[in-house]
């Protein structure tokens, strides 16, 4: 009873100590993050970005020591919140906006949209199909005119008479104003179906294929009308300047649709899980693309279509814009693709350098022990 | 930070909202789910920021055209567009998963894996956002437009597909809404924690009945025997007591209570005139006993562990 009643441990503990040893490093690391977070990285001079990540590499020891030896909670809540905060300063990207840009652009999108062909067939296939039906049924019977298209396009129905229909399409107006209007929501709605095609696909894409089967049968039914008055070439020279890029948009749209819904239905070997964020951010790239096109579309249709009646310039445009986007999905960027794919190869065998790679530690720590 | 939310997080840890992540130095980060009224604040607080920048806008070109330009109604129209699709994704872009929204309330968006937060994942669930908000609202704010004569049972259909998808991150453990799971990205809680200072040094440094001069000492001391009982667990939750910010009535009556308590459990016998700083002396001595027994890698969990 006596021995245990002695005063117990001297005052001066490991974790005080530990602290104040480091606490200057933590709080320079911490100011560091505060100005980052605030204003971007650009506020932090060069010298500053240089002691970063050692700052952040010494905090993150400080937190694992303090793991350790600290039973102060408020402490490892404060390393563990800064660690947290440093770690996507320091991991975050650091491209500027513009160089953000052209990596998307040069790169990142027409790569995608290569390697999302099946997917850009199978939507290019609905809507072709759709208007071809539509076509064939409408050029056989007017009236299905109205189920495909309604009663809704002023001045273009069968109803209308040729030299009205033929008006529409060499109609013109002046003065700019109206004209970007038009162009702004011709975009603004265009883009949101667009969007909605693709969002659509995470309900299996079921919509998504109703999306570009109408989508179809409105374009199949319209040219039967107008072909049917032998005003067909007048009709493509006035859709198809703007028409390619729009209609590619669209199909686009969809076949970002449809990957999502593959992701969802079919996983594969994957999880549910992994499969949709493997399907479901590159069409998201793919969607972003199609609303930069729709936007150059509108441009077209509300302006240049609005302005140009020569049927010879009408289809320099449009043959013009198909070879762009012949050149810009089919060839841009194949150059740093060709390097991924070698970089990806010289790779194979190695163990990959990241932390995600323990979720899979399970199954793989065999053929790991093997590998080694 | 608040100790109501920090209390909070200290819930929310054990309510299993805590999500690991590996860093590429092989420690493991821990990081908290945001919950689902965090997130409806920030949404909220994002919303209204794009509403008044379209009103201001409006307003400031009309004032500095002087009228109805048409290529007004162009310019509103797309950036009413752009602001509606495109504003959460810019800012998580630009921001590192942080709106103007979500950074007030304290919380972002990251990738589930702890890598990169790619632009992909950030587009991919914010533009799902269009299915899941704009149009179910659209549809029963303006059904007028969408489909005239709408039956009343289209109009339950889409209440009832926005309520799915606006309650869906209630229904699965990590808190995901559609654009989350479709994305691979969490929402996270990452408040300011600042750095207190350490009960157990100002304890030391503080003594209330010491002469100026002499050395520090502590007014209460306990034997080992007493130091034996408790374990970290109950460490913590004096260190949490200690920590109230707000020094009133319930606060003291807290102290009282406690300190009782842990008196009556050690058998601590002598007198105590400042339970207050009975408490403080207890915490530093408790801690520097088990700080200690750790180094020898014995770690007490709590008073019921052997």
């Amino acid at each position: 009873m006596q021995a245990a009643n002695k005063i117990a441990a001297p005052r001066q503990m490991r974790s005080v100590e530990f602290r104040k040893e480091r606490e200057a490093t933590w709080q320079a690391l911490e100011a560091m993050i505060a100005a980052a977070d605030k204003h971007g990285l650009r506020v932090l001079s060069a010298e500053q970005l240089a002691r970063l990540p050692h700052l952040y590499r010494a905090t993150l020891s400080s937190l694992s020591v303090a793991r350790s030896i600290s039973l102060d909670r408020a402490l490892t809540d404060y390393l563990e919140n800064l660690v947290g905060r440093a770690y996507f300063v320091v991991y975050g990207t650091r491209q500027h906006l513009r160089r953000q840009l052209s990596e998307f652009f040069l790169w990142k999108l027409p790569s995608t949209i290569r390697a999302a062909k099946w997917h850009i067939l199978i939507s290019a296939v609905v809507t072709l199909a759709a208007a071809v039906a539509a076509f064939q049924l409408t050029w056989a019977d007017m009236d299905y005119y109205y189920a495909f298209v309604g009663d809704m396009a002023q001045g273009r129905t069968p109803a209308s008479a040729t030299a009205e229909l033929r008006e529409g399409l060499y109609h013109t107006e002046s003065g700019s104003g109206g004209l970007a209007t038009f162009a702004a929501s011709l975009f603004s709605h265009n883009a949101r179906i667009g969007i909605l095609a693709f969002a659509t696909g995470f309900v299996a894409g079921l919509p998504t294929l109703l999306l570009l089967f109408y989508n179809g049968l409105v374009l199949g039914a319209f040219a039967a009308l107008f072909h049917s008055r032998g005003l067909g070439v007048d009709l493509w020279a006035w859709m198809l300047p703007h028409g390619v890029t729009e209609l590619t948009a669209v199909v686009l749209c969809g076949a970002a649709g449809f990957q999502l819904a593959h992701g969802l239905v079919f996983p594969g070997a994957r999880t549910r899980m992994d499969s949709l964020r493997e399907h479901g951010r590159p069409a998201a790239v793919i969607v972003l693309g199609a609303v930069c096109m729709l936007f150059l579309a509108g441009g077209i249709e509300g302006v240049f279509r609005q302005t140009v009646t020569s049927v010879a310039i009408r289809f320099t445009v449009a043959g013009a814009t198909a070879a762009w986007w012949i050149y810009y999905f089919g060839f841009v960027g194949r150059g740093r693709d060709r390097r991924d794919a070698a970089e990806r190869e010289a790779a194979q065998g190695r163990p990959q350098p990241r932390g995600s790679v323990r979720e899979l530690a399970p199954q793989m720590s065999g053929q790991m022990e093997v590998a080694r | 930070m608040k100790p109501a939310s920090l209390a909070w997080l200290h819930a929310a840890e054990d309510g299993k909202l805590v999500r690991e992540i590996i860093t590429p130095e092989g420690i493991p980060l821990r990081f908290t789910l945001a919950g689902a009224g965090d997130r409806a604040a920030a949404f909220a607080l994002d919303t209204l920021l794009q509403i008044i920048v379209i009103v201001v806008v409006t307003w400031g070109l009309k004032l500095a055209v002087g009228g109805e330009g048409s290529w007004l109604t162009a310019v509103i129209v797309v950036l009413a567009f752009l602001l509606v699709n495109f504003y959460f994704a810019f800012f998580e872009v630009r921001w590192q998963g942080a709106t103007p929204g979500k950074r007030k309330i304290g919380i972002r968006v990251i990738d589930a894996r702890g890598g990169q937060l790619e632009t992909s994942a950030v587009l991919a669930r914010n533009l799902i956002r269009e299915l899941e908000v704009w149009t179910p609202l659209r549809f029963l704010l303006a059904s007028n437009l969408v489909w005239p004569e709408a039956p009343g049972w289209a109009r339950l259909l889409a209440g009832g597909w926005a309520l799915v998808f606006l309650l869906m991150p209630l229904f699965n453990k990590d808190r995901l809404r559609v654009g989350d799971l479709i994305a691979g990205t969490r929402v996270v809680m990452q408040p300011k924690v600042v750095l207190v200072p350490d009960l157990a040094q100002e304890a030391a440094a503080a003594p209330i009945f010491a002469p100026p001069g002499s050395k520090p000492a502590a007014a209460y001391a306990f034997s080992d025997a007493q130091l034996r009982i408790y374990g970290i667990y109950e460490l913590q939750v004096l260190e949490r007591v200690l920590r109230t910010e707000t020094i009133d009535a319930s606060y003291l009556e807290a102290v009282r209570t406690v300190s009782e308590k842990v008196r009556q459990k050690i058998r601590y016998d002598a007198k105590v005139v400042d339970d207050e700083r009975f408490l403080r002396e207890f915490y530093a001595a408790q801690r520097a006993h088990l700080e200690q027994k750790l180094l020898f890698g014995q770690r007490r969990e709590d008073k019921f562990s052997k």
